[in-house]
């Protein structure tokens, strides 16, 4: 369109009244807020659905009213009748806690990269690629290789916790991951704190924070024997196995609080956006709010990742995906990242749960494919459009 | 409202780039500062605004250093359009503009905050754009965005890094007239780093012109903006022609 194109179209609306008086603006803007409401919706929707069949598939497959009904007495007790009064266990015990993993940890994972994203300006940053993940792969591999060695017999012991009983073994690498995972962010902001107004450090040290613990990862597995080598491989695949709980009843507060911190500062991230001096002439502490953001971000991934083992992809993934379908604006791409994460990783697991069952295959592998897939789709969609 | 810069000495890494800058500007006059490529025009600019503290001296509004004001009341003071832009994919013009507004906001807007975005989208000409990717829009339409955006954010006083480098010509004008009748009409005040001259010459009330680190001048544009003057600061021969639309620069080649 021609300048004066636009100039004559811009007239044309000041004759039919509507410049300066906010009506155009605010039709084009609750327009666009009502699409970003309207899809999060679906996905809380979806997301729903998805935990339904969910509690019904497995290796005991559970009608789909006994489920609903399961929910209902949870509520208010013993209301209905389940067709199998075993049914009740299998879903509260076993599957429910697996399902709420998945969520959290996917909300978690989704919007820590929505956040890592925005704060760095960068697309390919995630939890996975600031060595978040690495690191804590390294402590649970340093647990599972050198525990024994360094605990002596109470590496093999049993702790209650909660009401629930611990192997020792399990505690101390679910230990150990969050430490590491947390050190890793401590790390890199101390090694980028004289150019911490530079992004490209900041992620350059992570990128290389992670492989220094890739190193000690890969040292842990070839000093390990058998069994523990095998362990280690398992966790860093990444998988539901540690579902229980009192793991549910740790990470829901922790990913809730942080959820809302990040949220509560989505106008600064998007204000970061126009890049750090703007940001500040439109006063934001730039430096303040990307380390602490960084730090909430780490601390809500080290928690769930302690307890799933390395679920890389989501954080990276599930950013995009949404920044395609609603755009960049992060009050309403942090919740819709957050439950694309928790829909990608629950259809996933999902799907490892009952494709080979009573066989569980790692859920790392098809939130590899599922994740992947539905990206290739989209891009090649939007052919052109996006990234350019 | 006063912006006064007191023995003002800025630079990178121990090394001066302006030094002893002393001025003061009102709200009420557009203030333009000249010089030649690295003269720290930018610098300048950045550390009137608070992105960098100054290595010596002293900016001051209404008597008292920037320093001491919070972030956000300073942007409700100041606005800042920089030279180059950063911006992320997938955000809107709109949201571009209402990014303006956050010193007034704490995450949700209103309706006199869409209000604003309207009225200063429809001054710089595009609210036709409003629902666009800004990726997808050109360069002086971007310009545009950026400088909407620091009308939306309504400061007392505007300071621009060249705001007008990648605007056609039609829009260099409608736009310098647009922040004259700003500064004129709502009692504002403007700083504007510029390379044309003649836009200077005939938009600005207050000239400052900047040569080897320090103020070579500083005046009204007819004081500041002289054969001798741009011979010693930019190197080049010109002669300022009076025409019947005003005075203009013309420079040749000399070399």
């Amino acid at each position: 369109m021609t300048a004066s194109g636009e100039a004559e179209k811009t007239e044309e609306k000041d004759r039919a009244g509507l410049k300066g008086r906010g009506t155009y603006v605010k039709a084009v803007y609750d327009a666009s807020i009502r699409k970003k409401k309207t899809f999060i919706a679906v996905m809380a929707a979806v997301l729903l659905a998805m935990v339904i069949l969910s509690l019904s598939l497995g290796s005991v497959r559970i009608p789909a009213f006994d489920v609903l009904a399961c929910l209902f007495n949870q509520i208010a007790p013993d209301t209905f009748a389940l067709s199998k009064p075993y049914y009740s266990n299998i879903i509260i015990n076993g599957r429910e806690p697996r399902i709420l993993l998945c969520i959290f940890t996917g909300i978690a994972l989704g919007a820590s990269g929505t956040v890592m994203q925005s704060l760095l300006r960068n697309p390919l940053v995630s939890p996975f690629t600031l060595g978040v993940s690495s690191a804590a792969a390294f402590g649970a591999a340093m647990a599972i290789a050198f525990g024994a060695a360094i605990f002596g017999s109470a590496y093999y012991g049993v702790l209650d916790v909660m009401g629930i009983t611990f192997s020792a073994k399990t505690l101390i690498t679910i230990l150990f991951a969050f430490m590491f995972g947390t050190l890793s962010m401590a790390l890199v902001l101390i090694i980028s704190k004289n150019n911490i107004a530079s992004q490209s450090v900041l992620v350059l040290s992570g990128v290389v924070v992670g492989y220094l613990f890739q190193a000690g990862v890969s040292f842990a597995k070839y000093v390990s024997d058998d069994t523990a080598l095998r362990e280690i491989v398992n966790w860093l695949m990444g998988g539901m196995w540690g579902a229980t709980w009192s793991s549910v009843l740790f990470i829901v507060p922790i990913v809730m609080v942080g959820f809302f911190l990040l949220e509560s500062r989505a106008v600064d991230m998007n204000t970061m956006s126009g890049g750090d001096d703007v940001a500040k002439s439109l006063g934001i502490e730039v430096h303040k709010i990307r380390r602490d953001l960084l730090i909430v971000c780490t601390l809500i991934t080290s928690a769930c990742l302690a307890f799933t083992g390395v679920i890389g992809f989501i954080g990276l993934m599930a950013p995009h995906i949404c920044r395609i379908l609603i755009g960049n604006d992060n009050r309403y791409l942090i919740p819709a990242s957050a439950l694309m994460g928790a829909i990608i990783l629950l259809l996933s697991d999902t799907v490892a749960r009952i494709l080979m069952s009573p066989q569980e295959i790692p859920v790392g592998i098809l939130l590899y494919i599922i994740g992947g897939v539905f990206f290739i789709w989209l891009v090649s969609r939007k052919n052109g459009r996006y990234l350019a | 409202m006063k912006m006064s810069v007191e023995s003002l000495v800025q630079g990178y890494d121990g090394n001066t780039v302006i030094e002893d800058i002393d001025f003061q500007t009102h709200t009420g006059d557009v203030m333009s500062v000249l010089g030649p490529n690295g003269s720290g025009k930018s610098t300048l600019i950045k550390t009137l605004c608070n992105l960098h503290d100054p290595m010596a001296g002293r900016v001051k509004i209404d008597g008292r250093d920037i320093k001491e004001y919070s972030r956000t009341d300073l942007s409700k003071i100041l606005g800042y359009v920089p030279q180059y832009y950063n911006y992320a994919q997938f955000t809107t013009v709109l949201d571009t503009v209402l990014m303006g507004r956050r010193p007034y906001i704490n995450w949700d807007y209103t309706e006199e905050d869409l209000n604003m975005a309207e009225r200063s989208m429809s001054r710089m000409n595009v609210l036709d754009l409003a629902s666009r990717y800004i990726n997808e829009i050109s360069g002086g339409q971007l310009q545009r965005v950026f400088i909407a955006r620091t009308l939306c954010q309504n400061p007392n006083f505007y300071i621009f890094d060249e705001p007008t480098s990648s605007l056609d010509l039609r829009h260099q004008i409608q736009t310098m007239k647009i922040m004259r009748e700003i500064v004129h009409g709502q009692d504002r005040g403007m700083i504007i780093a510029l390379h044309d001259l003649n836009l200077a010459l005939r938009y600005s009330d207050k000239v400052l012109m900047i040569s080897n680190k320090k103020i070579y001048s500083y005046g009204t544009p007819e004081e500041t903006i002289t054969p001798d003057a741009i011979k010693d600061v930019y190197g080049v021969e010109a002669d300022i022609i009076e025409s019947e639309k005003g005075p203009f620069v013309l420079s040749y080649d000399s070399c």
